[in-house]
């Protein structure tokens, strides 16, 4: 088990504060460099030709007259590229599903819309973009199909389950009968729509061919380690030929956890042409990758009249791709956040004629959560209990699945103190029965969960004789506050101001991590740092111990704190030495240790670890327009140690704002004659402005945790699990209508 | 859809002048290059972002003679002779303005922690000067209608709307 060592050694200075971004200035002042913005000699410029049709073969390629425009270099196709991997486990990345990944220019073969067919490479941006538009392919169509529901009948268990995703746990009791002889019955199908993660930064690739022939790579990626695997499997190279880098990504959220194809077109090129090349995709083709999966969902509950459940069903329908299972854990939440003896969760998928969809952000507890959430509201109006009062009813302390108990929960403080906030005891449990003027006015809640994870990582630190640090790995920092937590812990662990410590993320060149996702970045690289800081403060200290009539002679290492510089007895200040001094009188330019973290294997035999919310929402609704409004968020958040207040806070606010997003606007249309989103831009897939999002509340409740040292479970991903499902829920305290189907857009209200 | 623009070619190239960031410029560029692609691909001024190239995310407003626009919607032969400032040319407006350090939105956002991935705050910071410039928004909401055309994916919209309301107050303190 992990003990609570503090980074401070006994004096948080930084960790647990509201710290301003380290990487604040570069990201205000323009300096922060995105994937497509560096710069090489003689740098050309590739622009992707997307298939226009859905499922089918290629049967000819014209580029001709692309080729003939002036500064073209060559127009890239499966009839002339290089000679690349043949086998498709050679383009498996870190976190493929399970199946054969997509290999852009393999051959004719069109998987889905907006597949890549060609790349035009020209010396500048301008030549390439119109010369791809003078590309003309011809295909031999085949009729796609994209519509889940219709494929439901040949839908299948996947066979090989995903690495890192539970399946559905063997059922416990008996559902079926339980569920029957129930007092109280909820049994109702709920719909998510089709997302994209859209971040703000198009996918985008820089390859810089190095003098000496080695390859340096620029790619949007939420882990670098990630594109090199990728790159040195697919194009036959040795990791020191090709190093990645990712100092700042535009905004992930899942869509860049694997590497996409503008990666491998740009590698392509580059060894094709052997000079610098950059690809980019536009925003219509941000459409014609990854995407969250649409799912259709049964969830059946049953109760005594005290609201006690005695039965749970969920099962999901989920759309794959032809050529992978991509699986997500979408109903097991359901068997973990309640106490229930006759519970039966079943998951299968359905092959679409669309990429294969991806991670985004809490992947399956978005999905599932809203489901079972709401059809919790349900069974509280039917039960006639409080929706609160409901969950406490079916409380567990114990994973149910797993029957051990939570490391850690928190939630009914969330309860109480998102309650209190919000003003959840004013509320009239009737619909339709609050208004403000001419809008009606719904309440809602719900609860969100998800996993506490760590993953294996590793840190390197390097302090120098003037006494600064540099802490680096190679996960990314995806706008997650990674650089700024980084520097607290180190800059903690060795009582140095955060000024003199530097970190560095997102290069292979530096100490191996994971990809950033599953909200484990701030448990795994946070220990890491935290450990290999804590080796060299032990460096430092003998050290200094050792110095001619040295104050700390005859002292522990456990017995020294690190502040404001020194070394000094703990409770006795007077007794210090100054870090520099130290390095100067040794003689000492450099002291450096690499820390590793790993899941805590004694801790996880005894315990689980999640975290877990209480959202709480108010929307306004003007009925006659059908319109609604998020006019207020409370969303309250047991995670453990929050490490820095304002980052973090800033990362429920951002996931609340995408839960909006998920409830009232996202949805990716398909027309499934043409298997083709339709909807492929900013102006027609809505994600929430500004002037939709008003008072969002972000509540951190005490919780501490052992899982790890820093005791902290991750924040990245909880702030929106249950948001849709309270939105959803007020709508119908507003209305009395209670829309399934997300979003619940203007034409819901108006024909519910 | 064809764009028979014909190819692009040094003699189809137009001399303009643009003050940018202050530092005026005398800039060869074909008629069909839109400010932004002028920004990020021949003057490397990369903190003016694209997100959408369509006017419909905001990531690539900078200042044009005070006011904000879309600049990948605006052809920069259009806009010969105008006063261009970026992302980067803030601090030296504030600068310009007697300010010494970064300009008051910059430290805003930094403070209020108005941003997380970074790649729409170069829009967003040129488009609330361009905001408070226009000097209509009052209110929380008429700053949340203002800025709308600014879409942050990561959901900073609050914090944006905290670190404007902190600089005009200070404007007008």
């Amino acid at each position: 088990m992990a003990t609570q060592i503090s980074p401070a050694s006994g004096r948080d200075t930084f960790v647990g504060r509201a710290m301003s971004r380290v990487d604040g200035p570069a990201k205000v002042t323009g300096l922060a460099k995105y994937a497509g913005e560096f710069a090489a000699p003689n740098l050309a410029h590739g622009y992707v030709v997307s298939s226009a049709i859905t499922k089918g073969r290629i049967t000819a390629i014209d580029a001709a007259a692309a080729e003939a425009v002036p500064g073209v270099f060559k127009v890239i196709t499966h009839e002339n590229r290089p000679s690349i991997a043949g086998e498709a486990e050679a383009y498996q990345d870190m976190v493929a599903p399970p199946g054969a990944p997509f290999r852009a220019l393999y051959d004719e073969t069109i998987a889905f819309s907006g597949q890549p067919v060609a790349l035009v490479v020209a010396e500048d941006f301008d030549t390439a973009r119109y010369a791809a538009s003078l590309v003309r392919v011809s295909y031999e169509a085949e009729t796609p199909h994209t519509d889940l529901e219709a494929q439901a009948g040949s839908s299948y268990d996947p066979p090989e389950k995903r690495d890192g995703i539970k399946p559905p746990p063997e059922p416990w009791g008996d559902a079926g009968s339980a569920f029957d002889g129930a007092a109280i019955k909820v049994s109702q199908q709920y719909r998510i729509a089709h997302e994209h993660h859209n971040p703000m930064e198009p996918h985008a690739s820089t390859v810089v061919v190095e003098d000496d022939g080695t390859y340096t790579v620029y790619d949007k990626i939420q882990g670098v380690a990630n594109s090199q695997l990728y790159l040195t499997n697919a194009f036959g190279l040795k990791p020191e030929q090709v190093r990645c880098l990712s100092p700042y990504m535009g905004g992930g959220f899942g869509c860049g956890l694997r590497p996409q194809y503008q990666l491998f077109l740009a590698m392509l090129a580059a060894q094709d042409l052997n000079r610098s090349v950059r690809v980019v995709l536009t925003r219509d083709q941000m459409w014609s990758f990854t995407y969250r999966p649409g799912a259709v969902q049964t969830v059946s509950l049953g109760a005594d009249t005290s609201g006690n459940l005695q039965a749970i069903r969920h099962d999901a329908l989920h759309g794959t791709s032809q050529y992978e299972d991509y699986q997500e854990n979408i109903v097991n939440w359901s068997g973990i956040l309640y106490g229930c003896d006759n519970v039966e969760l079943t998951y299968r998928l359905a092959k679409l004629d669309t990429a294969t969809p991806g991670d985004m952000r809490a992947p399956g507890a978005v999905t599932g959560v809203f489901a079972l959430e709401t059809a919790m509201d349900e069974l509280a109006y039917a039960t006639r209990i409080d929706p609160i009062q409901l969950r406490i009813a079916n409380y567990t302390d114990t994973d149910p699945v797993e029957e051990k108990p939570f490391g850690s929960k928190a939630l009914k403080a969330c309860f109480r103190q998102g309650a209190e906030r919000f003003g959840w005891s004013k509320r009239n449990p009737e619909p339709r029965s609050m208004r403000d003027g001419k809008e009606l006015v719904g309440w809602g809640m719900a609860c969100g969960i998800w996993e506490a994870l760590m993953m294996e990582s590793s840190a390197k630190v390097t302090l120098t004789a003037d006494g600064r640090l540099e802490v680096g790995n190679s996960t990314g920092d995806i706008g997650t506050g990674t650089y700024t937590i980084l520097t607290q812990i180190a800059a903690d662990a060795l009582g140095l101001p955060m000024e003199h410590v530097t970190t560095k993320l997102g290069d292979t060149d530096l100490a191996k991590a994971p990809v950033a996702g599953g909200s484990w970045t701030a448990a795994s690289s946070g220990t890491a740092v935290m450990k290999a800081c804590r080796d060299v403060a032990e460096q430092a200290f003998k050290l200094a111990r050792g110095l001619e009539g040295s104050p700390l002679a005859n002292v522990d290492f456990e017995r020294v704190v690190f502040s404001k510089g020194r070394i000094e007895v703990a409770g006795d200040p007077a007794k210090s030495v100054v870090l520099t001094d130290v390095m100067r009188q040794t003689g000492t330019e450099t002291l450096e240790a690499t820390g590793s973290a790993s899941p805590d294997k004694d801790f996880a035999k005894q315990y689980e670890a999640y975290t877990h919310s209480a959202v709480f929402a108010e929307v306004k609704i003007d009925e006659e327009l059908g319109i609604v409004r998020v006019t207020r968020v409370v969303s309250a958040i047991a995670a453990g140690k929050i490490l820095n207040t304002k980052t973090a806070r800033s990362q429920i606010l951002g996931a609340v704002v995408m839960g909006i997003g998920s409830a009232l606007h996202e949805e990716s249309m398909l027309d499934h004659r043409l298997g083709r989103f339709m909807n492929r831009n900013l102006g027609e897939y809505h994600v929430p402005a500004n002037a939709d999002i008003h008072d969002i509340d972000v509540i951190f409740v005490d919780e501490e945790d052992k899982a790890n040292p820093l005791g902290v479970k991750g924040v990245g991903e909880i702030g929106i699990v249950g948001t849709a499902a309270a939105i959803s829920n007020a709508v119908f305290h507003a209305t009395g209508k209670r829309i399934r189907d997300l979003p619940i857009t203007v034409d819901k209200i108006l024909a519910a | 859809m064809l764009i028979e623009s014909g190819s692009p070619g040094a003699d189809a190239r137009i001399g303009i002048t643009l003050t940018i960031n202050g530092e005026k410029r005398e800039i060869d560029v074909a008629p069909w290059t839109t400010l932004l692609d002028l920004l990020r691909e021949n003057l490397d001024l990369t903190g003016t972002k694209k997100g959408c190239d369509h006017g419909q995310c905001g990531a690539c407003t900078v200042l044009v003679n005070g006011t904000r626009i879309n600049s990948c919607l605006a052809l920069a032969v259009m806009k010969d002779g105008a006063e261009i400032t970026t992302v980067e040319g803030l601090a030296g407006l504030a600068q310009s303005q007697g300010v010494n350090t970064l300009h008051p939105i910059q430290e805003a956002f930094v403070e209020h922690d108005a941003f997380q991935c970074g790649y729409c705050t170069p829009g967003q910071l040129c488009s609330s000067v361009g905001l408070m410039n226009e000097g209509h928004a009052k209110t929380r909401e008429e700053i949340r209608e203002a800025m709308s055309g600014n879409i942050c994916r990561c959901g900073a919209y609050t914090n944006i709307v905290d670190a404007i309301e902190d600089v005009m107050q200070g404007a007008a303190r």
